[in-house]
């Protein structure tokens, strides 16, 4: 598998920490109560098909990515910075 | 039909012309007492012991695919108990006794052999934990030795000693660990399952489970709808995708684990060789194949297959520890999916649906627990009350933080184990 990285181009996943579903795109508010953040710290979606992780590019720029691949094809979509995607979001 | 081995030595003399199929292929009925949702090792060891020990024979296994297709067939075999925290403990030895009178309990060559697992450690911290985890599994009436490095010498002389980075300081051995045939056991519980009447239903795809006032009514099939007011989701790496269709949303996360064999060889490796420092462990089957592996590629997947970093990394990992292997030949390799859980624990529990019931989260380590998950799980569906060994294996640990089993110590995160 290999993640193209906006600032980096192409590499080996190898040179990537995986840190799961992008859920940390949506943190809920300290306040959200304790279904809030039991959803987000512990149950996962985890669907088969498109979905969309966060990945760290530890052996390279030291970006945050959120990638968007197929679960069961291996394949990937989609690579943007998550500063960007956050920024986006607001 | 029961096998004995007179029966062997005359089916062979008589050109085997007698064997009878082990199970039927029935349709399945309109209404059970409970259904099976998964005929993996979970599913049909639930089904055997429903039948066996609670007398529900009115009972179904719906199979997506055919019997042991999944993981049950899959796994690298191994079958221990030396687990640390009270929860896994308790249940895991439990698991091992019951492993230990299978064979005469379905009569079926599950082909069980405690050929003992040999943990190795490379520094005094290492030795120190291992020593702790030893003395947890004495105190839960199972079996551990510490060896010392002439110790392990004795019975692995094939490995890199003197390795610059991970000398080996000793081992911790499991005797009454070992391995299993996979196949078999699956086949073997099925069997068992069939002969007390429970209807093992394959190319039956679960496709909705049905709910009507927070009560459980049946499920949505490819082979129709059919009723019970018991159902039991036992799907493994699919366990997400089936409670979602009640609703529910897990903790838990898929990911791939690969699996390789080498070519057939003369007998050379006698036991179970972990190496946890390098992430590899290795046993030699009865056909002489040596089947290893390693580590998730730690992403989520439903592939059954991985990718070349894992493989990379689990045949150096090999050749580091006993470079004798790098002449054999890697003659297959294969993923499975595995529903990972948090904190790296399984989970038995009824659900917030009356009627609804789950076994889940078994990650890279539930051949060993086919057994005794089926059996707790099976009592839990009989009786509505937790088997005392699984009790702890609870679905709201994670929301209230009561009673994690995180074996690891790394925390209990997605990811982490
Ligand atoms: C490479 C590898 C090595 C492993 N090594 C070991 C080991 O050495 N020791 C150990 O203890 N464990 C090991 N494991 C883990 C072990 O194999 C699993 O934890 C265990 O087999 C999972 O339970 P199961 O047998 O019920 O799963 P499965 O056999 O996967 O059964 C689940 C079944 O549910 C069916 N299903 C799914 N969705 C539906 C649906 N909608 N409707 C109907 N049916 C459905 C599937 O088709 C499947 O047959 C390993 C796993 C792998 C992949
Ligand atoms: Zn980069």
């Amino acid at each position: 598998m290999r993640i193209d990285c906006p600032l980096c181009g192409p590499r080996d996943r190898r040179e990537f920490y995986y840190q799961g579903e992008a859920v940390a795109l949506a943190r809920p508010d300290p306040e959200a109560g304790d279904a809030a953040w039991e959803n987000y710290v512990h149950l996962r979606e985890n669907p088969t098909g498109e979905r969309r992780d966060l990945w760290h590019h530890e052996g390279g720029c030291g970006a945050w990515l959120v990638v968007t691949r197929n679960t069961t094809t291996h394949e990937v979509f989609k690579v943007e910075l998550a500063t960007d995607v956050k920024r986006s979001m607001a | 039909m029961r096998f004995s081995g007179l029966r062997v030595l005359r089916q062979g003399l008589t050109g085997n012309k007698g064997w009878t199929p082990h199970w039927r292929d029935p349709e399945p009925k309109a209404e059970y007492d409970a259904i099976i949702i998964g005929g993996g090792g979970h599913g049909l060891s639930t089904a055997y012991y429903l039948a066996k020990e609670h007398g529900m024979t009115n009972i179904a296994v719906l199979e997506k695919g055919y019997l042991g297709g999944g993981n049950v067939g899959r796994n690298t075999t191994i079958v221990r108990a030396n687990y640390f925290l009270p929860g896994n403990s308790e249940f895991y030895s439990h698991s091992l006794k019951l492993w230990e009178g299978l064979e005469q309990d379905l009569n079926y060559n599950v082909m069980h052999s405690q050929r003992g697992v040999i943990n190795l450690f490379h520094s005094d911290g290492q030795r120190d934990a291992f020593a702790r985890r030893g003395n947890a599994m004495i105190n839960q009436g199972d079996d551990a030795e510490l060896l010392d490095v002439a110790g392990v010498r004795r019975l692995l002389p094939y490995l890199d000693f003197e390795n610059a980075r991970f000398p080996i300081y000793g081992g911790l051995l499991h005797r009454r660990g070992g391995t299993a045939r996979h196949d078999a056991v699956a086949w073997g519980y099925a069997r068992g399952a069939d002969q007390r009447g429970v209807d093992l239903i394959q190319q039956c795809e679960v496709t909705g489970i049905d709910i009507e006032n927070g009560k459980v009514t049946g499920v949505q099939t490819t082979r129709g709808a059919i009723k019970a007011k018991k159902v039991g989701i036992v799907v493994a790496g699919r366990s997400g995708q089936v409670a979602a269709m009640a609703g529910m949303r897990l903790p838990i996360e898929s990911h791939v684990l690969q699996a390789f064999v080498s070519e057939g060889l003369k007998p050379v490796i006698d036991h179970v060789v972990s190496f946890g420092m390098g992430h590899f462990y290795i046993s030699q089957s009865d056909k002489g194949g040596l089947v290893f592996g390693g580590d998730l590629d730690f992403y989520a997947s439903y592939a059954s297959r991985g990718n070349m970093p894992m493989m990379e990394h689990v045949m150096e990992a090999g050749m580091t520890l006993m470079p004798m292997i790098g002449k054999s030949k890697v003659l297959r390799s294969w993923g499975g999916i595995m529903d990972m859980t948090p904190d790296g624990s399984p989970i038995i529990d009824k659900t917030e649906t009356d009627g609804l019931f789950i076994d889940c989260g078994w990650c890279y380590g539930g051949f060993k627990a086919v057994p005794g998950s089926g059996f707790s799980f099976a009592h839990l569906m009989a009786t509505g009350n937790h088997h005392a060994p699984a009790a702890k294996f609870r679905l709201d640990r994670f929301s209230t933080g009561k009673g994690l089993m995180d074996e690891e110590g790394t925390g209990a995160q997605h990811n982490l184990h």
